[in-house]
């Protein structure tokens, strides 16, 4: 490790990996009661497993974002953080800010989490993926604030390089767009108009830019290709994500009481937002090709070659599946949806950080890559848990089609229920594909305890 | 990419179509809030639903269940319950769950409402279903 300071990623890292291991559980749970109804009821009804779920993939994304941040501004800006303590403190604070809501969802009816948590001062819960209370958002706020400010102070007395403006810009958007998650009027077309305004500009924004520098700065690590060249790509594919995205979000103001011509610029740009995530498939492979050095983390390389593929796939090609108006007034809220989403917040989110952990981690642990031992388990993780959630996807997509036509499109429509009945068969197959890709978390888990020998820093 | 093209060119393509496209949305946005007096009935929110749209938090309905489209897909949509149940159908249901489920199959848990909770959930859901929102969903199984 090249700064003593970059040291603080290190438990964001293993946050990060421990609430991935219990979203992949309730997961599960979730999938089981699609299938067995009263599976937990009434200890744990969906509502509550599935807010865990989310909510434990924002917060381990969220981990590791700023643990990749942490990891990665000091190298860039050729300099020891501002404040490693700081950073330490925030550590905590977010951990248990995090397991304390977590258990407040389990532990309590939602309604009565709500009334004990200062809901009545202002009304901010029940609205999908902004669930927290009101301190656990505001704690969010304070530890985001804190964090950029470490990170922007590093930044200032140090070097500027573009990948860091990039990562320093989506954080700050991260953080900016949070703050629409305060606004709840009581107009449901205006809730739901701003609502996006934190969902969408994260997940199809912000968030990309984050994606972007992570996978530049692995590059520019091992492949050794020139900085210019890879900066110039990191421009074009943060352009392309902002053009197209900013507008996408047209794409969620279909049906919600909004104009419709959104149906015309909600299609038109988020059809074009494929195009950032080609763009940095063909970046990364061509970067891999031209590369001037093999370095030792072959699994690193793997981690960021897939996180472009994958995001093409799922956030790309299953985006767009149903991106059309013409289409997504038949698919709209249904398991086409959630295909879609399983795929592009793996395939984007949950590999771009896996990546960076993978080639950070070893590094942090003293030494430039891990073992060939360890590094094959690694990689057929990386093979049982993308092939899964790909069959996920797959199994949901078919669910989709089915229910389109079943509940909406046929002559008879069936109640929601009777459909659900019907296509109960590949609920049954993404549970078991499910239960592979724990097995390949388990096995992920396991390639850190191997030992074996180890590349020299 | 060729040589003609710099990184200098493409950072402030970069900034440049940011801010242009962000300002459109903006422009977009002011627009939308323009028109949406005209769509989204907020002459007729009353206490009533507001409470009820509070009760529909407060429940996280939004756990299972779709509004507009937007939500979870574990149980039908609610946009346009009202045109499925009608008004007692809806409370009927609400109330008449059981505490423990029923057996092998989805159940949605046992709030305890009050009357005047019922209503006010109904009022919500009412409001809700007056919206324009361009004729979706396509029929009312929803």
């Amino acid at each position: 490790m090249q700064f003593k300071s970059q040291a603080v990623a290190k438990p964001y890292f293993i946050a990060a990996i421990g609430l991935f291991v219990g979203q992949i559980l309730f997961g599960l749970i979730l999938g089981l009661q699609y299938v067995l109804g009263d599976f937990l009821f009434p200890a744990i009804p969906f509502n509550v497993a599935r807010m865990v779920h989310t909510n434990l993939l924002i917060v381990w994304l969220l981990f590791g974002f700023m643990g990749g941040a942490y990891y990665m501004i000091p190298e860039e800006a050729e300099t020891e953080l501002f404040s490693p303590k700081l950073a330490l403190l925030m550590f905590w604070v977010f951990l248990v800010a995090g397991a304390l809501t977590i258990v407040g969802y389990l532990a309590v009816p939602y309604a009565t989490l709500a009334e004990l948590t200062g809901n009545n001062i202002l009304e901010t819960m029940g609205r999908e993926f902004l669930e927290q209370p009101l301190p656990t958002k505001l704690g969010i706020v304070v530890v985001a604030l804190v964090f950029l400010f470490n990170i922007t102070m590093t930044v200032l007395k140090g070097k500027k390089t573009s990948i860091s403006m990039v990562l320093l810009l989506g954080l700050w958007g991260l953080a900016v767009f949070f703050l629409f998650s305060f606004y709840n009027p009581v107009n449901v077309v205006l809730d739901k108009f701003f609502w996006w305004w934190t969902v969408h500009l994260w997940v199809e924004g912000v968030w990309e830019l984050i994606l972007g520098s992570f996978l530049a700065f692995v590059l520019i690590k091992t492949t050794g290709v020139d900085r210019e060249v890879i900066e110039k790509w990191l421009y074009v594919i943060v352009t392309l994500t902002l053009i197209t995205g900013i507008i996408g979000t047209g794409h969620h103001y279909f049906w919600i009481g909004t104009p419709e011509y959104w149906q015309w610029w909600g299609s038109i740009f988020s059809a074009l937002e494929p195009i950032p995530f080609f763009a940095m498939t063909v970046f990364a492979f061509n970067m891999v090709n031209r590369r001037r050095r093999e370095h030792p983390n072959k699994a690193a390389v793997l981690w960021a070659l897939g996180t472009g593929v994958m995001a093409f796939l799922g956030a790309g090609v299953w985006g767009f599946l149903h991106t059309l108006a013409p289409v997504n007034y038949y698919t709209h809220g249904t398991q086409i949806t959630a295909a879609h989403g399983h795929m592009a917040f793996y395939g984007a989110y949950a590999m771009v950080n896996l990546m960076m952990i993978s080639y950070a981690m070893p590094i942090l642990r003293g030494r430039a890559a891990n073992s060939n031992k360890s590094q094959v388990l690694e990689m057929w993780s990386f093979w049982l848990m993308t092939t899964a959630i790909v069959f996920i996807t797959l199994f949901l997509t078919a669910a989709g089609i089915l229910q389109v036509w079943l509940q909406r499109v046929s002559d008879a429509p069936l109640p929601f229920m009777v459909a659900q009945e019907k296509i109960a068969l590949f609920y049954w197959m993404r549970e078991w594909a499910g239960v592979v890709f724990l097995i390949g978390l388990v096995v992920y888990i396991a390639s850190f305890f191997v030992g074996g020998e180890e590349k020299a820093a | 990419m060729s040589g003609a093209f710099t990184k200098s060119m493409a950072r402030n393509i970069f900034y440049g179509g940011t801010v242009f496209f962000f300002l459109l949305f903006l422009a977009l946005s002011y627009d939308t809030h323009s028109q949406l007096p005209k769509r989204d009935m907020r002459a007729n929110i009353t206490p009533q639903i507001a409470e009820g749209k509070k009760l529909w938090e407060t429940h996280n309905c939004i756990g299972c269940h779709t509004l507009m489209g937007e939500g979870a897909y574990f149980a039908p949509e609610l946009g346009n319950v009202i045109v499925r149940y009608g008004d007692e159908g809806v409370k009927g249901f609400i109330k008449s769950r059981p505490k423990d489920g029923i057996p092998g199959r989805r159940s949605m848990p046992q709030f305890n409402f009050t009357d005047e909770q019922l209503d006010a959930i109904v009022a919500f859901l009412k409001h809700v279903n007056s919206i324009n929102d361009a004729n979706w969903p396509p029929n009312s199984q929803g």
